[in-house]
């Protein structure tokens, strides 16, 4: 018998189709992954077994555990269910856990709301757990308190509070999004091994298909609030029936060519930069300490050539993006770009500022709302000296629109009438508008769909080819980096590590650290790619 | 904690003190000699100058500032110039009224605020929400005097449970005088807790709709459990935040509460001593007032720590 049995399932929220006659079905100690890419209802499935719909959300169909309907049960026996027999983990493990409790008392909690034991036993419980989990109370104390914690520590945390009562079913939406690849890995392992330990079934939710390939027994991809294929792990990606599958295993290992523009002329010189951050006073007298964020960085990037810049969370790359923006003052060292410092003095130097555009990543946060799409693409003309006026400047916003993919018309539109893709195309044309001699992306395709990833990408070689850019891309995701960029610098605690012709550093890294994060990043398996 | 306790203290006293130079340099500036105001036009030249010296009127500025400050942390705030008698007498038998009648309030006014704002949030755009919601606005937009005359109406006139206005004293035994304050102490509460009520309904809102919240309800948490458990505490700061403000202003700026209910508080004498260009008076009751405020904030602030852990570690 299956431990969850989702059976015709449909949802509605204040009348609106969610979910349309979803099944798929779990056996204890199976890895079910459901993928799909935003909107397709892959959270809304996790979160009507749970039976946390937001208001408004009607679920008709049958959701049973160990056979028993979830839907026709009353609050009070869902409330008994949740945390003892199905757990949840959720993607953001900064925002997951209370910032006003200890990370003891949150497991616990748990253990207490359940009335499965008293509290001495509940205690060792949670020790136990948490240990479980590689967080041993020698090294983290139950009094701990989230923000004393790095994502993956309180991802774990989130863990142990989902497994302390051994639930038959664990949830986990997208637990590793939020994370670095090493730390994905990590938490990957761990989840595996619960469940081969416990026995419980895993419904794991997630966007990449790659950490899908790797992990799951079973795949259930979803479009638009269906489920549109299914099945065992190596035959579904073997022989991919539906067409949306295909695109979604072929957008994800997306490739794109740069045309050859390279040129011998250095722009971007950047010479044993190095930048401190003060730490706060340990005794009322004492010196204050620093942490250095980016440690003797030299690097040149040559004009029209494409260079990135990986590393994990913390390792001060956006620290280096800032300082050659000239955002930051660095404490030593030189930035200069066409041999123009950044910084002349203790002021920004305007002159190279205006060379210099830079794409973010999240396209919902970067825009005002209240201006239209033809004032925020011209908002670099307020660091031009003679910005263009009149039809001149018409005549740019229309050109960039339609080199974006847009149409001219779009110019009159306000942000919140495009998606998450089209505002990145809004954000790449009010980069290149003023015809920068510099662009650097910041992680600008992290938080995109893999389809629309792969339409920005190809968008970016297109653009390459014809302004003939120069840019600095700053991912964590190795395999975006690895096609957009011709070569790449990999950056580990302030310290550039490692850098060369992108192909030649993946293929064969020198550097250890190059070598664990390859590793640690999941990749598609080839069977696939040779059906698509 | 202690280290945070401590910065704050430190940073109480700056801030006294630069307050204190800025209040005695404002009251140096403005026009009138109390000396040839309380002698009249005719005075002698002599006489003035004796009246002066008498209080503490003369020698340099500098002198004077310290003198003031040194005598305030003695107990000593100086004499009143119309009146003859020590200023510190005369705030502390005010402050006997406007102290308690602060804390009363402010007591009144959290616990009507508590429960309704938590109510509110809980019940989001249902009709116990919208009611709590509308009355909010109601005690917001409609005076506190108006509040004043309509419970002297009801609960002095028609019931005679209370006493029109007046103060009993404390000597009269300590229920006596807080019955006594009743009734203003509702009057000053009710606008004071429908603000605190929404502020508290809308901070609640803002940490129901956080992803620990979810997390506590996958964990088994009934609604109201979360809601208890882990809503309420984190919902705290920006409430704590408006508590202290308002009583700093409960306590200065009962003016016209004391008025409609003849209550002899501070905000009364501060009002008769400008008129009579009693400005000794004026200066030892505003100093007060802000050593009233910034002791509140350094409170405040204390209690932000006790609430939000990521405050004490970060010193």
């Amino acid at each position: 018998m299956s431990l969850l049995d989702i059976e015709n399932l449909s949802l509605t929220i204040h009348g609106t189709p969610i979910l349309k006659q979803v099944s798929l079905s779990i056996a204890p100690g199976e890895i079910v992954a459901v993928t799909g890419e935003s909107g397709s209802g892959k959270s809304m499935t996790a979160l009507a077994v749970m039976q946390l719909l937001p208001n408004g959300g009607q679920a008709t169909g049958a959701i049973r555990l160990e056979g028993h309907d979830l839907l026709t049960r009353p609050e009070v026996d869902m409330c008994a269910l949740r945390g003892a027999a199905i757990g949840m983990v959720f993607q953001e493990p900064m925002t997951a856990l209370n910032p006003v409790k200890s990370i003891g008392d949150q497991v616990m909690e748990t253990i207490l709301i359940h009335k499965a034991m008293p509290r001495p036993q509940a205690r060792e419980r949670a020790e136990e757990v948490l240990t479980r989990v590689g967080l041993p109370p020698d090294r983290f104390p139950l009094t701990r308190y989230p923000h004393e914690l790095s994502g993956g520590q309180r991802q774990r945390v989130v863990i142990a509070m989902a497994i302390a009562l051994r639930p038959t079913l664990l949830i986990a939406d997208e637990p590793t999004t939020a994370l670095d690849v090493t730390t994905q890995a990590q938490i990957l392992d761990l989840l595996r091994g619960l469940v081969s330990e416990y026995g419980m079934g895993l419904l794991m939710i997630t966007h990449d298909l790659a950490v899908v390939a790797d992990l799951a027994d079973k795949i259930v991809v979803m479009r638009h609030g269906e489920v549109v294929e299914e099945g065992v792990t190596e035959s579904l990606l073997r022989n991919m029936q539906h067409p949306y599958t295909r695109m979604l295993f072929e957008a994800s290992g997306h490739k794109v060519s740069l045309p050859d523009t390279i040129s011998p002329r250095p722009l971007l010189e950047v010479t044993q930069v190095v930048r401190d951050y003060r730490l706060p006073r340990k005794g009322l007298f004492d010196t204050p300490g620093h942490h250095r964020a980016v440690d003797q960085v030299s690097f040149t990037l040559k004009r029209g050539e494409r260079l990135g810049l990986v590393g994990e969370s913390g390792c001060g790359k956006s620290t280096l993006t800032r300082a050659i923006l000239g955002l930051e003052e660095v404490q030593a060292g030189d930035i200069r770009l066409e041999g123009e410092p950044v910084f002349a003095g203790h002021k920004p130097n305007p002159a190279v500022r205006r060379k210099m555009q830079v794409v973010f990543q999240d396209p919902y946060g970067s825009f005002n709302p209240r201006h239209r799409v033809e004032r925020l693409i011209t908002e670099p003309f307020h660091v031009l000296e003679n910005p263009p006026m009149g039809a001149e400047r018409q005549d740019l916003i229309a050109e960039m629109l339609s080199a974006v993919g847009l149409s001219p018309k779009d110019a009159d539109k306000y942000i919140h009438e495009f998606s998450g893709g089209q505002r990145q195309r809004i954000a790449i044309a009010r980069a290149l508008i003023i015809q920068p001699e510099l662009i650097l992306f910041d992680e600008a395709v992290s938080a995109l769909d893999v389809s629309v990833r792969a339409q920005i990408l190809d968008l970016l070689a297109e653009l390459c080819a014809a302004y003939d850019l120069t840019y600095l891309f700053i991912s964590h995701d190795l395999s975006v980096v690895r096609t957009i960029t011709d070569r790449v610098m990999v950056m580990q605690a302030g310290k550039i590590v490692e850098q060369g012709e992108t192909e030649q550093v993946f293929s064969d890294p020198q550097h250890p650290y190059t070598r664990t994060l390859i590793d640690a990043a999941p990749v598609l398996p080839d069977i696939g790619s040779q059906v698509a | 904690m202690l280290r945070y306790a401590l910065k704050r203290l430190i940073s109480l006293m700056i801030s006294l003190a630069v307050a204190s130079v800025v209040i005695f340099a404002v009251i140096e500036v403005a026009p009138g000699d109390p000396a040839s105001f309380m002698l009249g036009v005719n005075a002698q030249e002599d006489t003035l100058a004796a009246l002066r010296a008498e209080l503490g009127l003369d020698g340099s500025k500098i002198q004077r500032y310290f003198s003031w400050v040194g005598g305030m942390l003695m107990g000593d705030f100086g004499t009143s110039y119309t009146y003859r008698t020590p200023v510190s007498q005369m705030i502390a038998d005010r402050l006997w009224v406007s102290l308690p009648l602060a804390l009363y309030a402010l007591t009144l006014s959290t616990l009507i605020a508590f429960p309704a704002g938590i109510y509110a949030a809980a019940r989001r755009g249902k009709p116990g929400d919208l009611t709590v919601m509308g009355a909010t606005q109601l005690g917001i937009a409609v005076p506190n005097f108006w509040f004043a005359m309509m419970l002297v109406l009801i609960f002095a006139i028609n019931l005679r449970w209370f006493n029109a206005g007046g103060f009993a004293g404390w000597d009269t035994g300590f229920w006596t005088g807080l019955h006594s304050l009743t009734l203003p102490a509702i009057a000053l509460a009710l606008p004071q807790a429908a603000i605190l009520a929404r502020v508290m309904r809308s901070s609640l809102l803002d940490i129901l709709g956080e992803d620990f919240m979810r997390t506590a309800r996958a964990k088994g948490l009934t609604r109201r459990q979360a809601l208890w458990r882990h809503g309420v505490r984190n919902a705290l700061i920006p409430v704590l935040t408006i508590i202290g403000l308002q009583f700093s202003f409960l306590l200065a700026g009962s003016i016209i509460i004391e008025q409609v209910f003849y209550l002899p508080g501070l905000g009364r004498l501060v009002f008769q001593a400008i008129s009579a260009r009693d400005l000794i008076v004026v200066e030892s009751v505003v100093m007060l007032l802000v050593f009233a405020v910034i002791t509140v904030n350094f409170l405040v602030d204390l209690a932000y720590a006790a609430v939000d852990p990521r405050l004490r570690s970060r010193t």
